[in-house]
């Protein structure tokens, strides 16, 4: 029997997309394990505070406790141990429980409620901010020292410096108030009330109409550290010998860009890219609660506001699981784009 | 006492050679300056304006004059005074956020790096694994259930969740430099693990660990903001984080007039982060003889 578990375990740790997806369930657990604990098991804990305000609205203590256990989905009358493996038991199986401001609805069916606005507006942002980072940095590589690439550089790096939520309430500021160039008080929300869900061109006006700011907020607040990227990329591919040698062969400008100089420096901001995919799901917190854009983030900033306990665990569990499935791709996608790292038995 | 005297004048000479390398930097020298301005206006600046206790009915929300400078806000307070009297908070948080997670990053991964074997492998699986965890939902779910009270357990608490993305950094660049002969030599002395890397190592990682601190700094700032935004920490002492999101509660985003109770705090923010991130830039040249122009 031990020699059958070496086995597996040597069989494990060879195998590296055994070893990486093994890791990704470790963290999920890791995660999924420090919200109960620091919900469920801390001294003046959340399920505490919940059975007593319970009482304090009158509920008699039995039912209290009732109702908290049943909102968490755990029993109470169990020691912690035993709650805990509930609780692992019920998130395997894909039940978060409910919530318990929304009375009686389920952590799933609110997040998969935001969740299509968070893919949308943050998909979207991230898209261009792909496109936009490399040709932007490609230009300030190849026109390096000019104007072009000092006024560039300059941008983005403070762009890359002010944290999102102020570029966000400076938007606000300049494009709502100052401006008036956009109606921002019409535009809270993901789609105008009473606006039917459609593939109708009113319906994609509606809901560009809501979303421009802040996707122009999202772009211009990551945009800088991706055009940085892909200068220095860019520039450090310029330099080697390949490149050199496919000049000295005639070979064309355009060529030389697309095939040699490109697809290898924008390699790692392809990674780049499976990883920020991640977090599309979490969204920005910050900034949909700032825009009143009903997506994953603004459910989360909301249940945290209201203690909503089971919906911020759900939330801050889906966000993790995503983030790291994320890596997993990035770190396969890496592997199969560029054949000098692939690893045997993995990317091949 | 007089090993403390040699201490100190030893401590004057290098902050004096320091200051003479940085003269020679503009943006160094303009960042370094504007961070000693606003930490000392932040901290001697409550003795000399204290903050104005009662509300002013009669000056609310007002635009910039000469008896305002910055305007007033939605209780007719002096925006500037506020702005004066709220970067403690802000100085606390950056200072003890910054220094502890790279205290803790240093120890860490330096031994980490030194000692080598399962241990370190263990530590970095730990690290990567961490850093998968998205932190600032990790920071917010956690500061709501501790409820935390005052700026200090804050900055403890976004320490604790900074620190291994850190250490990873300075193990990669202990090991760099463990490869060097200089070390490779204190090791052949066997001068002892501490000694190593306290005596012979960290002097020649300073620029690197100045630089990560005040980019931890600038960061734990953010952070701050942000959950004061949310609503998580509490509101009691007005910071800038808090007069920002104080402001954009009362709707003054959409009152032009009162633009600045929004503007000023923001603007302090900003220019405490460039201020700390030129002098971060021009350190290299303080601890690299090598790069230095002319001294």
């Amino acid at each position: 029997m031990p020699r059958i578990l070496l086995g597996a375990a040597r069989k494990i740790a060879s195998n590296y997309l055994l070893r990486r997806l093994l890791k990704a369930l470790f963290t999920i657990w890791l995660v999924a394990s420090i919200t109960f604990f620091v919900i469920r098991a801390m001294p003046g804990n959340a399920v505490d505070i919940l059975i007593q305000d319970l009482t304090i609205q009158g509920v008699s203590p039995a039912d209290a406790e009732a109702q908290a256990a049943a909102m968490m989905g755990i029993n109470l009358d169990q020691p912690i141990m035993g709650q805990y493996l509930d609780y692992l038991g019920n998130v395997a199986r894909g039940s978060l429980g409910t919530s318990y401001k929304s009375a009686g609805m389920s952590v799933t069916k609110m997040i998969s409620q935001v969740l299509p606005w968070t893919l949308f507006s943050v998909g979207l942002a991230l898209m261009i901010t792909f496109v936009l980072g490399i040709a932007l940095g490609a230009l300030m590589a190849y026109r390096r020292d000019t104007w072009i690439d000092h006024l560039l550089s300059n941008v983005a790096a403070t762009l890359d410096a002010v944290s999102p939520y102020l570029i966000g309430l400076l938007a606000i500021l300049l494009f709502g108030i100052t401006w008036k160039l956009v109606p921002i008080m019409e535009m809270r929300g993901a789609m105008s009330p009473g606006m039917k869900p459609g593939f109708s061109l009113a319906f994609f006006a509606d809901i560009f109409k809501h979303v421009r700011v802040l996707l122009l907020v999202y772009v211009l607040s990551s945009v800088g550290s991706w055009m940085l990227q892909m200068k220095s990329n860019t520039v450090t591919t310029l330099g080697e010998d390949y490149v050199t040698v496919a000049r000295a062969r005639g070979l064309t400008d355009g060529r030389i860009l697309t095939a040699y100089v490109g697809r290898n420096a924008t390699l790692p901001l392809f990674t780049r890219l499976a990883i920020s995919i991640g977090f599309v799901v979490g969204g920005s917190v910050l900034l949909e609660t700032l825009f009143t854009y009903r997506g994953v983030g603004f459910l989360l900033a909301r249940s945290i506001s209201e203690r909503d306990y089971p919906v911020m665990q759900g939330v801050f569990l889906i966000i993790t699981i995503a983030v790291v499935f994320a890596n997993l791709l990035a770190d396969y996608l890496y592997g199969w784009l560029d054949p000098r790292v692939r690893i045997s038995g993995g990317g091949n | 006492m007089n090993a403390l005297r040699e201490a100190l004048s030893g401590f004057w000479r290098e902050a004096a050679k320091t200051l003479k390398i940085l003269s020679h930097n503009k943006m160094g020298l303009f960042g370094f300056v504007m961070m000693i301005l606003i930490i000392l206006l932040s901290v001697l600046g409550p003795v000399i304006w204290p903050a104005e206790t009662s509300a002013n009915v009669s000056a609310i929300n007002k635009g910039v004059s000469a008896q305002h400078w910055l305007g007033t806000d939605f209780q007719g307070q002096d925006n500037l005074r506020k702005i004066i009297n709220g970067g403690k908070d802000i100085v606390t948080i950056a200072l003890v956020t910054g220094i502890l997670s790279m205290l803790i990053a240093v120890i860490v991964g330096s031994f980490s790096a030194f000692i080598g074997g399962w241990v370190d492998s263990l530590l970095m699986q730990f690290v990567d694994i961490w850093l998968t965890i998205p932190k600032f939902p990790l920071l917010a779910v956690l500061a709501t259930v501790l409820a935390l009270k005052d700026v200090v357990t804050l900055s403890v608490l976004m320490a604790l969740l900074d620190w291994p993305g850190l250490a990873r950094q300075v193990r990669s660049q202990v090991l760099s430099l463990k490869r060097l002969d200089y070390i490779e030599a204190a090791t052949m002395l066997d001068l002892g693990t501490p000694k190593i890397i306290f005596r012979e190592l960290l002097p020649n990682m300073m620029s690197f660990i100045a630089i990560s601190t005040i980019f931890e700094m600038t960061h734990a700032i953010y952070q701050q903001t942000g959950l004061v935004f949310l609503g998580i920490v509490p509101y009691s002492s007005a910071n800038w984080g808090v007069m920002i999101s104080a402001a954009e509660r009362r709707g003054v985003l959409f009152n032009p007039q009162a633009a600045w109770s929004i503007l000023g705090p923001m603007g302090a923010i900003v220019l405490f982060q460039l201020a700390l991130v030129s002098f971060a830039r021009s350190l290299d040249e303080v601890f690299n003889p090598r790069l230095r122009t002319s001294v």
